[in-house]
């Protein structure tokens, strides 16, 4: 699918600053925490304040792709928040922040949900706009503080953290090429309505799931546009923990250095719908022109899509350092233990609750 | 807080919206519809101009709350702080993600947003200004 002369204007990220190690983690659980994390491939995860959530995650991240941008709000036709931990259940993400950027009224706004690929979903929904003249600026925000129940495996990796991205004609910092996606209906990762925890298959969430959809979604964009894994410079998968990405990689033929500065979850975690997204995010922070760069998200239940893009000369002007780059999260934190953690998830529930 | 109430406030809570005498350029927050600074206020009636404050400021003075309000509670302790902000005006916030044995007077700080609160489990989600140090010095490791 293409989307004639739309691009990336401006982005922004946001990680919130807490950070816990698997060793801490298993250390309460009485398993190898060391060991968990270095078969997961994660260093530490980002653990979200208690008064964070996906609402103040990417409204801190959209105002610094306004900033970087010098977006005027006015021009913002459409925000779309892509999330799987929206704090509401009825009563959107996208219309608080919008209005906390300033884009309100005159715009359209809603909440997307797809797994871990909401935000790369809102990204493609915006280009049609953006392309059809409907819109100027188009904003696609992939955000989540998602939850591994106490004990289970997916609290070692799931974390906190998103992404903007503001999609238009001009001025563009990355041109889209083309997007494509690949989905089936895969029982891999779910949560039924009024669940606190989300529940997985387990072994079931690899090679059916993940690595079926990634590759075949980033063979099948490659073939579409007549590219080898050769021809970028850079490769961002989406990446529940630090091992899986790596794989798909190596499955696709991409070496370690396409893959370098994609890879964010081993310093943060799993930041679901933002992971790919602050992927892109730090391959943007150290392109540089004509750099070409391949894009696979995946979402359980399950789908893929993935995005060929190009850097465009703008990129050596752009505002990269507004805000926080992202390698300044990936090298920083504040180291909490599990108590804390526990507090801040709301895991220990007070009297009367 | 009803919900009427924090719905008519967002535009400050939010965005920081201001006001600004045309006459004397002084900033005010919460937004004056008057400016009590000149001489003779009618003047400024009806003429102050929206604004919007750029977050930025400093730590003016500050206290660490170990008694927390009404929702307050996972957050004890806490830096509470008067900013002085970069337009002039002086706001009470709190400073996030600090450990308040780091919170000094004279720090650079910028508005992040956070919740406040929440009406209950089942109620309306506050949200609105808190300030962060700039730069996050203070959360380097």
């Amino acid at each position: 699918m293409k989307a004639e002369g739309v691009g990336i204007v401006s982005y922004g990220t946001y990680v919130p600053r807490y950070r816990i190690t698997p060793d801490e983690i298993g250390r309460v659980w009485g398993v190898d925490g060391v060991a968990m994390g270095k078969n997961l491939n994660i260093h530490s995860k980002s653990v979200p304040s208690p008064d964070e959530d996906t609402i103040t995650i990417s409204t801190e991240a959209l105002r610094v792709a306004m900033t970087r941008g010098g977006i005027d709000p006015r021009d913002i036709g459409a925000v779309y928040v892509g999330s799987e931990s929206h704090p509401y259940a009825v009563k959107p993400t996208a219309t608080i922040v919008a209005q906390a950027i300033g884009a309100t009224p005159n715009l359209t706004a809603a909440d997307f949900e797809f797994a871990c690929k909401a935000g790369t979903a809102a990204i493609q929904v915006c280009m049609g706009l953006v392309a059809s003249g409907m819109i100027k600026y188009g904003v696609a925000i992939g955000s989540d503080t998602s939850q591994g129940a106490p004990g289970d495996a997916l609290e070692y990796s799931a974390s906190a953290g998103g992404g903007a991205f503001i999609l238009g004609k001009d001025p563009i910092i990355a041109k889209i090429n083309a997007t494509q996606s690949y989905t089936t209906d895969t029982p891999d990762f779910w949560r039924r309505e009024g669940q606190r925890y989300p529940s997985h298959g387990g072994r079931f969430t690899g090679e059916p799931a993940y690595f079926r959809h990634v590759t075949e979604c980033g063979k099948g964009i490659m073939a579409s546009e007549g590219t080898t894994p050769a021809d970028y410079q850079h490769v961002v998968f989406h990446q529940p923990n630090g091992k899986f990405p790596q794989r798909a990689g190596k499955l696709l033929g991409f070496n370690e250095d396409q893959m370098r500065y994609g890879m964010v979850t081993p310093w943060i975690g799993n930041t679901y719908s933002g992971a790919a997204l602050i992927g892109l995010a730090n391959v943007l922070d150290h392109a540089k022109p004509t750099e070409r760069i391949l894009v696979v998200g995946y979402g359980s239940g399950a789908g893929s899509d993935a995005f060929d893009l190009t850097v465009t000369d703008n990129i050596t002007n752009f505002d990269r350092q507004t805000g926080t780059p992202v390698q300044q999260d990936l090298d920083h934190g504040m180291t909490i233990n599990y108590s804390i953690y526990a507090k801040f998830r709301g895991k220990i529930r007070l009297s009367g609750e | 807080m009803t919900v009427a109430r924090f719905w008519r406030e967002t535009l400050r809570r939010y965005n920081l919206g201001a006001s600004k005498c045309p006459e004397c350029q002084a900033v005010f927050f919460p937004p004056r519809s008057v400016c009590p600074n000149c001489s003779v206020h009618r003047k400024s009636l009806t003429k102050m101009e929206a604004c919007q404050l750029s977050g930025r400021g400093e730590v003016y003075s500050y206290t660490t709350v170990h008694e927390a309000a009404d929702g307050f509670e996972m957050q004890v302790p806490y830096v509470l702080a008067l900013v002085k902000m970069a337009e002039g005006p002086m706001l009470t916030g709190q400073i996030v993600d600090v450990d308040p044995k780091d919170i000094r007077e004279g720090l650079p700080v910028r508005a992040t947003f956070r919740r406040l609160r929440a009406d209950g489990d089942d109620g309306v989600i506050h949200y609105g200004y808190k300030f962060a140090l700039e730069n996050g010095a203070a959360a380097k490791k």
